[in-house]
C-alpha cells in the first residue's frame, strides 16, 4: 500500500481536534467478512458481494469519518484494519 | 485491567482514545502481547499462518496507548474495600476503576494423556497441536461444538485420521437447530471426517480415550474441546457474585467501579431481555469498548444491549450469525437450502426474531436480517404464522 501522506500539517482538516491526516490500511487475507465496519463507516468500507470480505472505499477518509474508522478499527473481529494518524 | 486479550484491549484503547490520560495497567498472566484467538483452530492450527500474524496490535500502536503492561504475571486475588488487585509476583496494583476480563480456559477430562492430551485456547496450545499432527496421525476429537469441528475440519486438511466424537444426536443442535446441525455433519462426512454421535467420552486413557461403556477408542492424539470454565478462581471470597461467570447487570458492571467483559462476564442484556455470557470475538471487543466508556462517564452510563455476532469456518463453510440462537424456539429457512450450503436461516425465540444464521449469502441480505434481529422485529411480520410448538 502506497503511503503518501498528503502534505504534513497542511492543517486542512480540522474539526478533530488533532487537526490529523488519516490513512486506512485493510489487511483483506485476515478480514472474516463480518461486515462489522460496513455497519458502522459505510462510506469507508463495503464488503464483496460474493462473500462479504472487506473493500476498502475510501483510504483517506474526511475528518467527520475519523470516528466511525477507529471505531470500526477497535471493532474488527479480525484486528484486519489498522488506521495510521498523522 | 486484568485479562490481557481481545476485551481487555479493546477496554484500553477505547480508555485512551476517548481522554483518559491516567495511568492504565493491563495484567495478563500469558507472556504474549495481546493476540487473537480465532485464527487458532484456523490458519496455525492449518499452518497457514506463523505466530507473527496473531497480535491484535502492531507493537508501535500498542506503545503508543502508554500502557503499564504486567504480562506473564497473573492475578491471584482482589480487594474490594481497599481497592487493590493482588498479583502472583507479590505485588500489589491500586485502582480506581477495574475492568476484569480474564476469559476462560478449557474444560478437560479425567485422566492422564501426557503430550498426547490437547486442549485448544492458547497459542501455545495450538502449536503444540500442530506439531504432532500430520498425514496418517489418528485424532480423536472429542466434543463436535464450533472448536472441535473447525480442529477437525483443519487437521483433516493436514492429513489426519480424525474421529470427532459427540455426545448428542446431532452436533451443535442447541445451537444451531436440527437442520444446520445435519448440514454440518454431512459437510465432515464428505471430508472424510468420521463423526460418530451418541458417543460419551469418560476419559483420557493410554493410546486414546475411554468412553463411559468402558470401551478404548484409540488415537494417537487426543483434542479436548468440550467447553469452558470462566476464569473466575482468583475472584473467589472477593465479595463479588460468581455464578456462571462474573455476574455483572446490563451496564456489565460488577460492582461499582468494577466492570465485567468478555467470555468470563454474564450480564443482562436488556434487548434479548435475559442474561447471557457470550463467547464470541466480536462480543469481547464490544463489551470491553462498552465499560470503558461507562467507567469513563459514571453519569452517562448506558445498558450493554449488543446482537451478538459469531462466525465459524469448516472447511469451505463460512458460518455467519447475529443475534441469540440459544433456547430457540423454530428455526425457518428463509433464502437457499441447507443442503446446498448456499442459505439464510432465521431463529425465533417467544414472538420475536432472535437471530439470523447465513451461509454463502450475499452481506446485503444478511445486514437486513440482522437489522430484524436489532429492532426485534415481530416474528408474524418478518416471517409469517408461527409453527405450532415443536415443528
Ligand atoms: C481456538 C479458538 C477459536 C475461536 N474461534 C472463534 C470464531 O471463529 N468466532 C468467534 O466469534 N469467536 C471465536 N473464538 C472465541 C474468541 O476467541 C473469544 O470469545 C475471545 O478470545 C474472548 O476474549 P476475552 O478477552 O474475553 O478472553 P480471552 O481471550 O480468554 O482472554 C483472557 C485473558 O486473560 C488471561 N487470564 C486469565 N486469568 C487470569 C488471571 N488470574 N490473571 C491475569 N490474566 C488472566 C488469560 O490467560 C487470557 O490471556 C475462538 C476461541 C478459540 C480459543
Ligand atoms: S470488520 Fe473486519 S472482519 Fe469484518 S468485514 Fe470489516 S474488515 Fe472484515
Amino acid at each position: 500500500m502506497s503511503g503518501e501522506s498528503s502534505s504534513e500539517g497542511s492543517g486542512a482538516s480540522s474539526g478533530e481536534g488533532k487537526g490529523v491526516t488519516m490513512r486506512v490500511e485493510v489487511d483483506v487475507p485476515k478480514c472474516v467478512a463480518s461486515g462489522q465496519c460496513v455497519m458502522i463507516a459505510p462510506d469507508v468500507f463495503d464488503q464483496r458481494e460474493e462473500d462479504g470480505i472487506v473493500v476498502l472505499l475510501d483510504e483517506q477518509p474526511a475528518p467527520e469519518l475519523h470516528a466511525d474508522v477507529r471505531e470500526s478499527a477497535v471493532v474488527c473481529p479480525a484486528a484486519a484494519i489498522r488506521v495510521i494518524e498523522k | 485491567m486484568v485479562g490481557a486479550s481481545a476485551a481487555g484491549l479493546a477496554a484500553v484503547e477505547t480508555l485512551r482514545r476517548e481522554g483518559y490520560e491516567g495511568t492504565l495497567t493491563l495484567i495478563g498472566d500469558e507472556p504474549y502481547h495481546p493476540y487473537d484467538r480465532p485464527p487458532l483452530s484456523k490458519q496455525i492450527l492449518g499452518g497457514q499462518w506463523e505466530p507473527d500474524r496473531v497480535p491484535l496490535r502492531a507493537p508501535a500502536d500498542l506503545d503508543a496507548l502508554g500502557l503499564e503492561l504486567r504480562l506473564g504475571v497473573a492475578a491471584t486475588g482482589l480487594d474490594l474495600a481497599g481497592r487493590t488487585v493482588a498479583l502472583a509476583d507479590g505485588s500489589r496494583v491500586p485502582y480506581d476503576g477495574l475492568v476484569i476480563a480474564t476469559g476462560v480456559r478449557p474444560r478437560r477430562l479425567p485422566g492422564d494423556g501426557g503430550e498426547r492430551a490437547h486442549v485448544l485456547r492458547t497459542l501455545d496450545d495450538a502449536l503444540a497441536l500442530r506439531d504432532r499432527l500430520g498425514a496418517g496421525r489418528r485424532l480423536a476429537v472429542v466434543g463436535a461444538g464450533f472448536l472441535g469441528a473447525e480442529a477437525a475440519a483443519v487437521a483433516r486438511g493436514l492429513g489426519a485420521e480424525v474421529t470427532l466424537l459427540e455426545p448428542a444426536p446431532v452436533p451443535l443442535a442447541p445451537a444451531v437447530g436440527e437442520r444446520v446441525g445435519r448440514m454440518l455433519a454431512q459437510a465432515h462426512h464428505d471430508h472424510g471426517v468420521d463423526l460418530r454421535t451418541g458417543v460419551a467420552v469418560a476419559e483420557v486413557a493410554d493410546g486414546g480415550v475411554r468412553l463411559t461403556d468402558g470401551t478404548l477408542f484409540e488415537a494417537d492424539e487426543v483434542l479436548v474441546a468440550i467447553g469452558s470454565v470462566p476464569n473466575t478462581d482468583w475472584l473467589e471470597g472477593s465479595g463479588l457474585t460468581l455464578g456462571d461467570g462474573l455476574e455483572c447487570d446490563e451496564y456489565s458492571a460488577a460492582a461499582p467501579g468494577v466492570y465485567g467483559a468478555g467470555d468470563v462476564a454474564r450480564w443482562h442484556n436488556p434487548l434479548f431481555g435475559t442474561a447471557m455470557r457470550i463467547e464470541h470475538r466480536t462480543n469481547a471487543t464490544e463489551q470491553g469498548m462498552a465499560v470503558a466508556r461507562n467507567l469513563l462517564r459514571p453519569d452517562e452510563r448506558r445498558p450493554f444491549a449488543p446482537v451478538p455476532y459469531f462466525w465459524s469456518d469448516q472447511y469451505d463453510v463460512r458460518i455467519q450469525a447475529h443475534g441469540y440462537l440459544r433456547g430457540h424456539e423454530e428455526v425457518a429457512v428463509v433464502e437457499g437450502e441447507p443442503e446446498e450450503r448456499k442459505f439464510l436461516a432465521v431463529y425465533r425465540s417467544g414472538d420475536r426474531v432472535a437471530g439470523v444464521l447465513a451461509v454463502g449469502m450475499p452481506p446485503k441480505a444478511v445486514r437486513t436480517w440482522r437489522q430484524a434481529v436489532a429492532t426485534r422485529a415481530a416474528w408474524r411480520d418478518a416471517v409469517g404464522e408461527l409453527l405450532p410448538e415443536g415443528a
